[in-house]
């Protein structure tokens, strides 16, 4: 999604110039767009990123809408008090764009995955919290959001070649983005890992299987009547998330849940294990947490399974 | 008229400090005078919310009931705010609050307020205005990263509209600078990083006006101004005393530190 942001915050800088841009060093073939056409509001702070985000700060205050853009760890959880006391305190358009969701850094190891940002982040209070599940869902995230009054954090997955099928770009604030119908199974899904879902969902109809899928990419503000409707139609809810289950969708969705009493089981799929010390392509991290394709497949044929019983 | 403010400052700090029975109380007399030397000489504030007024950032926010002090002899706050300090549901907390009327950033985590300084100075800067941002630290706070990360970024990035006052009192909240993380020597150190530096009397209100006028504001370098302070300064059991990081006062102390304080006149 690097693609999508850089060309969409041109154009957005293009026609206004409160839009500035920072990056922690980060960016390569990436950024080059930016910096070339704005020069002048493009600043590579060096790799500091607890003052980026202060810096940012002190920009916003003065009326600027800054980006600061880092790999999401870096991004995110370095300066994550500088986060909470600055733009969420002060209520300030600082924008945190984190790049790499999941294991999306794969064999660059544990320092770059990214598996607890919207852990961290969905429960700031008044920060827009957006998960774009492909690039063109992203552009369109943006675009609804850049000019917030308050922060906002973009989590934007590394691939800029994925197209999630039935999504078309679609994003609402606020609500869920129905990507297929059916009546067997709901799933909820976060991130560019609905494209595996989407596989699944497929493999499934082969086998006469025929899911609802939504994606969840307004983590904040959460699509709570979106999310009441659907879920009080099903008596077994998926979510489906590259992220530890604790914190991310699958804890949103068990707290909705709860709050409204709601006759609906939730099945978490997420990263279970402590991925200290192991490497290997994002398909290899992601199959042995259950999250690829066949994961997925054998996890709504089995909650199906228990259904029946 | 600087010496009754610096005193008025100082009587409101006892008052509200006992009053409340809380501690912070060397903290905030240790700035007394270069809060004095800001607010009535050298921060440029035509109006308290003018977009072109100069900027003050707290970074060291623990001594804010020397700030909440001056903003009432300003007028920016009234009497009765002022006595919410410490209170149920008050905007003065023992940290300032931006929300409070004449507060340009709510600090109260060290390390911070510099590299938010930095980035005003750069917007005001990329808006081609003349106002200046002042950022008071404390010494301890030269103990975080942070701070000289924004050193770094101000410095690379010519930010000469960016003052950075240090109180250099050599204490923090649990022992003396140079016992617990040493920063000697403090002017070699922001030398090194192409800061331009002045040492200056912390206590002394017309040297901070003076060194701050003689400031270039079109050079190419941040400026720090290091301010050697007594902790504690104008009550004479306080000064250089750890313990007054965190104690409130007992009656007797109140009644000597009122003493002392006139006597500093």
């Amino acid at each position: 999604m690097r693609a999508a942001f850089v060309k969409t915050l041109v154009d957005l800088a293009a026609r206004d110039s409160r839009v500035v841009l920072l990056t922690g060093d980060l960016g390569f073939m990436v950024l080059e767009l930016f910096r070339e056409k704005y020069p002048d509001r493009f600043f590579n702070v060096g790799v500091a990123e607890q003052n980026m985000v202060g810096v940012a700060t002190g920009l916003a205050a003065a009326g600027f809408i800054p980006f600061v853009y880092s790999i999401t760890p870096f991004a995110v959880l370095r300066p994550l008090e500088f986060i909470r006391n600055g733009p969420i305190h002060h209520r300030l358009p600082v924008r945190i764009v984190g790049i790499g969701a999941g294991f999306d850094y794969s064999h660059q190891g544990i320092t770059h995955f990214s598996l607890e940002d919207v852990g961290v982040l969905r429960i700031q209070p008044e920060l827009t919290v957006i998960a774009p599940a492909d690039g063109a869902q992203a552009e369109s995230a943006i675009r609804a959001t850049w000019n917030l009054p308050g922060p906002v954090y973009y989590r934007l997955g590394k691939n800029d070649t994925i197209t999630v099928s039935g999504l078309n770009g679609r994003f609402d604030l606020g609500r869920l983005q129905i990507i297929s119908e059916g009546h067997d199974a709901l799933v909820i899904a976060m991130g560019t890992i609905t494209n595996e879902v989407m596989a699944a969902d497929k493999q499934l109809r082969e086998q006469g299987i025929a899911c609802k899928i939504a994606v969840l990419a307004s983590i904040n503000p959460v699509p709570i009547d979106d999310l009441i409707c659907l879920l009080g139609d099903f008596s077994t809810v998926l979510t489906i998330e590259d992220h530890y289950v604790v914190g991310g969708i699958g804890s949103l969705v068990s707290e909705i849940v709860a709050d409204h009493g709601l006759a609906c089981k939730v099945l978490r799929l997420g990263v279970r294990m402590n991925p200290n010390s192991i490497t290997g392509s994002a398909d290899y991290l992601l199959r042995i947490n259950g999250l690829s394709c066949s994961g997925i497949v054998d996890a709504v044929k089995k909650s199906l399974r228990e259904a029946t019983h | 008229m600087s010496q009754t403010l610096s005193y008025d400052i100082r009587k409101i700090i006892l008052e509200q400090s006992k009053r409340a029975n809380v501690g912070h109380i060397g903290s905030a007399l240790s700035i007394v005078e270069i809060i004095v030397a800001l607010y009535a000489h050298a921060l440029h504030i035509p109006k308290v919310n003018d977009p072109e007024r100069d900027r003050f950032i707290l970074s060291k926010g623990h001594a804010a009931l020397a700030l909440y002090a001056m903003l009432f002899l300003k007028g920016y706050i009234s009497g009765t705010e002022l006595n919410t300090y410490y209170g149920d549901n008050s905007i003065l907390g023992t940290h300032p609050e931006q929300s409070l009327s004449g507060v340009d950033f709510s600090t109260g985590s060290l390390g911070m307020g510099l590299s938010v300084g930095a980035g005003e100075a750069l917007a005001a800067r990329l808006h081609r205005s003349r106002r200046r941002i002042f950022v008071l630290i404390s010494d301890a706070e030269c103990n975080e990263g942070s701070t000289w990360e924004a050193v770094m970024f101000a410095a690379h990035h010519k930010l000469s509209n960016l003052i950075a006052i240090i109180d250099l009192n050599g204490q923090q909240a649990f022992g003396y600078t140079d016992q617990v993380l040493s920063l000697t020597p403090m002017i070699e150190r922001w030398r090194a990083f192409n800061w331009d530096v002045h040492e200056v009397d912390g206590h002394d209100i017309s040297e901070i006006v003076r060194t701050i006028s003689c400031l270039d504001n079109t050079t190419s370098q941040p400026h720090v101004l290091i301010a050697r302070t007594t902790f504690g300064k104008g009550v004479s059991y306080m000064e250089n005393e750890i313990k007054w990081h965190y104690l409130p006062m007992n009656d007797e102390e109140y009644k000597q530190a009122l003493n002392d304080i006139k006597d500093s006149i």
